[in-house]
């Protein structure tokens, strides 16, 4: 391999990117911007609850059951049904997300000892905010019966557990989502710059150029590698600064290991994007098969859902998605402070596909050339 | 319209259907991706969580201790791990190999008889990914509760708690998120087709000139917008067929309760909205690049993110949900979930598609203005 060959190619490759200002825009603004609405929009959080109750005793206790969830943070809007009727439409037009219905005669059996019943109909098209708010209602009366038990001297009832965390003590969303757009921008920017230089190149006709120049394949394939690299690494110490000073993430782990975790991470990125460039042969081809590439690797990454609820073949399928191994990683270095070496133990495979994906782009360029 | 119109209308339109099947790249968006879509989310984005990997340190070996544990591994929301002290998990935390970790200490028996000592052992969560973590904790304290019950009703205690709730859930009793998903996705394959297809091949014809070869010919702006849409509409209401057939009836037998015609309405509706989106990001960015970009950025992610097919707008902060009113597939998505799980609920529908119909005419009237301008 020619050194000074190879420094050409890329200085050639970063002037590309960066001497057009609309390109040069569009590595930077987009992911601070997707970074900061996304950060917030991705939570599976359940805040401002529109309730509807329905009370049909009115007496004493059931006016003080409805006000302990007009009081809880998470119901923000409680507004009262005159009568059955309006329970149906309340949901159905999802006007309201749950309705609390207290039975007749509820005070009255609170005052006899007799157990006393409430329904809480919750919208199931909104499935995982449903159990979420469904916690949110348990918690709520659980509190009051332990109130109601002091107050009538009633046998003790079990005690709730107290809820503890590790690594994210207040179960902070953005702590969890800020990480994980970390690997995902990165992906993204990654992607885009190698995949659709190759081939643009490719269909303006200056890739067969740089072929029958005296760039050897390895030579071109390290000449498109470093660029997107550079890239990459830059954008990405953005992101992370962002995280850190704006979204206030900790940093609990080394460094050094997050370090080479993304250089590891974008190599094997960089290497499915010019494994993607090497099969196509229009700019077209290449969005699409960024895009389709793009789309599984995030689904399947552990980000929207836990790998370990996925069936058992799509499990072993994401042990070939860079973002999944890269994610633990993250993760697990700026929440759990993940020690050097179990980091390695997690981002070892990062290295084999890009290994893999990098020999097969090269060979496919190679064949190119006959 | 007259003859000579509806002519170039019809000429432009078997253009671009031509066009449609004769580039791979339009029936892999049009028809091959949505396939993959739906399999791969119907399989992959499940939320209902059990059998999460916990440790169970059991420092305490008396009869009541080892009852307990006994209890948590036998439900199935966890996959229990047995060890003897707390200290051997901690590595298996910090992996992620654990999610969680049940302490039963040395103290346990002894606190279990005392009044004083609400509950005698701790469950720790890892909070690194907050969903899993917010569901082990309340499975434990399920467990814990049942058990606590069950022990009540063996010494004769009557430990029935004054007030009961019943939850019960409407139109989708067993909770199951591939219901509520995969109806949401169908948004996100319909916005594919509309925005990132349309913005493509449209972005194409500006950047090899062909665009200004026929905006020179005799054919009107609408008349070309139409025959642009139409194909376009076609090709996306028909991939919305083949997700509705795969979610209900062929792969993961979703219910669906509305009726065919309101679900085409409200489709047709939504489509023109994401045409529109297509076709304005095109006429902004003459080349296929930018196109590119800026459709996954202002189409395919916000239909992803802001849209409620996985995430609440509602739990988002004001700016964020007042964003997320902007965009067409929130009121889409919405449509969907109520058609395939509750039914034709006009009071609902008809608000959403209002909502859609502004966003389109909004990007439509953008785009013709766009158009002529460029042309001028």
């Amino acid at each position: 391999m020619n050194y000074s060959r190879v420094k050409t190619l890329v200085i050639k490759e970063l002037l590309a990117v960066l001497r057009d200002r609309r390109s040069r825009m569009s590595l930077i603004l987009p992911p601070i911007l997707q970074l900061t609405i996304f950060a917030f929009a991705a939570t599976l959080e359940v805040k401002n609850i529109d309730l509807a109750v329905l009370d049909k005793d009115g007496g004493q206790e059931a006016v003080e059951l409805a006000q302990r969830f007009r009081g809880s943070p998470y119901f923000t809007n409680v507004f009262e049904l005159t009568g059955q009727p309006d329970v149906g439409p309340a949901l159905e037009e999802a006007r309201a997300m749950a309705v609390l219905v207290i039975d007749q005669d509820f005070s009255r059996n609170v005052a006899a000892g007799r157990p006393a019943t409430a329904q809480f109909l919750l919208d199931g098209r909104r499935s995982n905010a449903a159990q979420i708010v469904q916690g949110y209602a348990q918690q709520i009366v659980e509190q009051y019966n332990q109130d109601l038990t002091r107050r009538y001297a009633l046998p003790p009832l079990p005690a709730t557990l107290a809820a503890r965390y590790w690594f994210n003590p207040n179960v902070d969303y953005l702590w969890f989502t800020v990480p994980n757009l970390i690997g995902m921008l990165t992906m993204v920017v990654g992607l885009i710059v190698t995949s659709l230089s190759v081939a643009r190149e490719r269909e303006l006709g200056t890739f067969d150029q740089l072929l029958v120049s005296p760039l050897s394949p390895l030579e071109i394939l390290a000449g498109k590698t470093l660029p997107a690299m550079i890239l990459g690494l830059a954008e990405s110490v953005l992101i992370v600064t962002v995280a850190i000073l704006a979204f206030h993430v900790p940093f609990a782990g080394p460094a050094l290991a997050l370090a080479v975790s993304l250089v590891l991470y974008l190599f094997s990125v960089v290497g499915f994007g010019l494994f993607i460039s090497s099969l196509c042969a229009t700019q077209q081809q290449a969005i699409l098969g960024t895009f389709t590439f793009m789309v599984p690797a995030s689904l399947l990454s552990g980000f929207a859902t836990p790998i370990e609820t996925m069936p058992r073949f799509l499990q072993i399928v994401s042990l070939a998605n860079p973002m999944r191994h890269f994610l633990v990683a993250v993760r697990g270095i700026m929440l759990k402070g993940m020690p050097m070496g179990m980091v390695l133990n997690t981002v070892w495979p990062l290295a084999v596909i890009a290994v893999v994906t990098l020999a097969l782009a090269g060979w496919l360029f190679r064949r190119g050339l006959r | 319209m007259n003859a000579l119109a509806w002519r170039r209308l019809t000429a432009i339109m078997v253009k671009e259907f031509l066009q449609i099947t004769r580039d791979p790249s339009s029936i892999l968006i049009g028809l091959i991706l949505p396939v993959f879509l739906t399999l791969l989310s119907g399989y992959s984005t499940n939320l209902d969580i059990d059998h999460i990997p916990i440790g169970l340190a059991l420092e305490d070996s008396s009869p009541e201790a080892r009852d307990l544990a006994a209890a948590f591994s036998s439900t199935k929301y966890f996959k229990v791990r047995f060890g003897r002290d707390r200290r051997e998990f901690a590595d298996d935390l910090t992996s992620g190999k654990l999610r969680g970790l049940v302490v039963i200490p040395q103290t346990f028996s002894r606190d279990l008889a005392r009044a004083d000592v609400s509950v005698p052992f701790q469950v720790i969560a890892d909070g690194s990914e907050p969903n899993t973590a917010t569901f082990t904790q309340n499975y434990a304290q399920g467990v814990w509760q049942t058990w606590m019950q069950v022990r009540a009703e063996g010494q004769g205690g009557q430990s029935d708690p004054p007030v009961q709730l019943t939850p019960r859930t409407w139109y989708n009793q067993d909770l199951d998120s591939l219901n509520s998903l995969l109806p949401g996705g169908m948004a996100i394959n319909l916005t594919l087709i509309g925005a990132l297809l349309t913005a493509l091949v449209v972005a194409r014809e500006w950047e090899r000139g062909t665009m200004e070869a026929m905006l020179a010919t005799p054919v009107r702006r609408y008349e070309m917008l139409l025959g642009k849409l139409i194909p376009y509409f076609l090709l996306g209401m028909g991939s919305m067929l083949i997700c509705l057939s795969l979610s209900t009836v062929l792969v993961f037998h979703v219910p669906f309760r509305g009726s065919l015609a309101a679900l085409s309405t409200v489709s047709a509706v939504f489509m023109v909205s994401a045409l529109g989106l297509g076709l304005f990001i095109s006429s902004l960015a003459r080349n296929q690049f930018v196109a590119a970009q800026s459709s996954i950025l202002a189409a395919f992610l916000p239909a992803y993110f802001l849209s409620g097919y996985v995430f609440e707008p509602s739990s988002m902060p004001m700016p964020i949900e007042l964003l997320s009113r902007l965009i067409a597939a929130r009121y889409y998505v919405s449509c969907l979930k109520t058609l395939f799980l509750v039914g034709d609920a006009w009071a609902l529908l008809l608000p959403n598609m209002a909502g859609m119909a502004v966003i389109a005419a909004v990007l439509l009237t953008l785009t013709v203005r766009n158009t002529a301008r460029k042309v001028a």
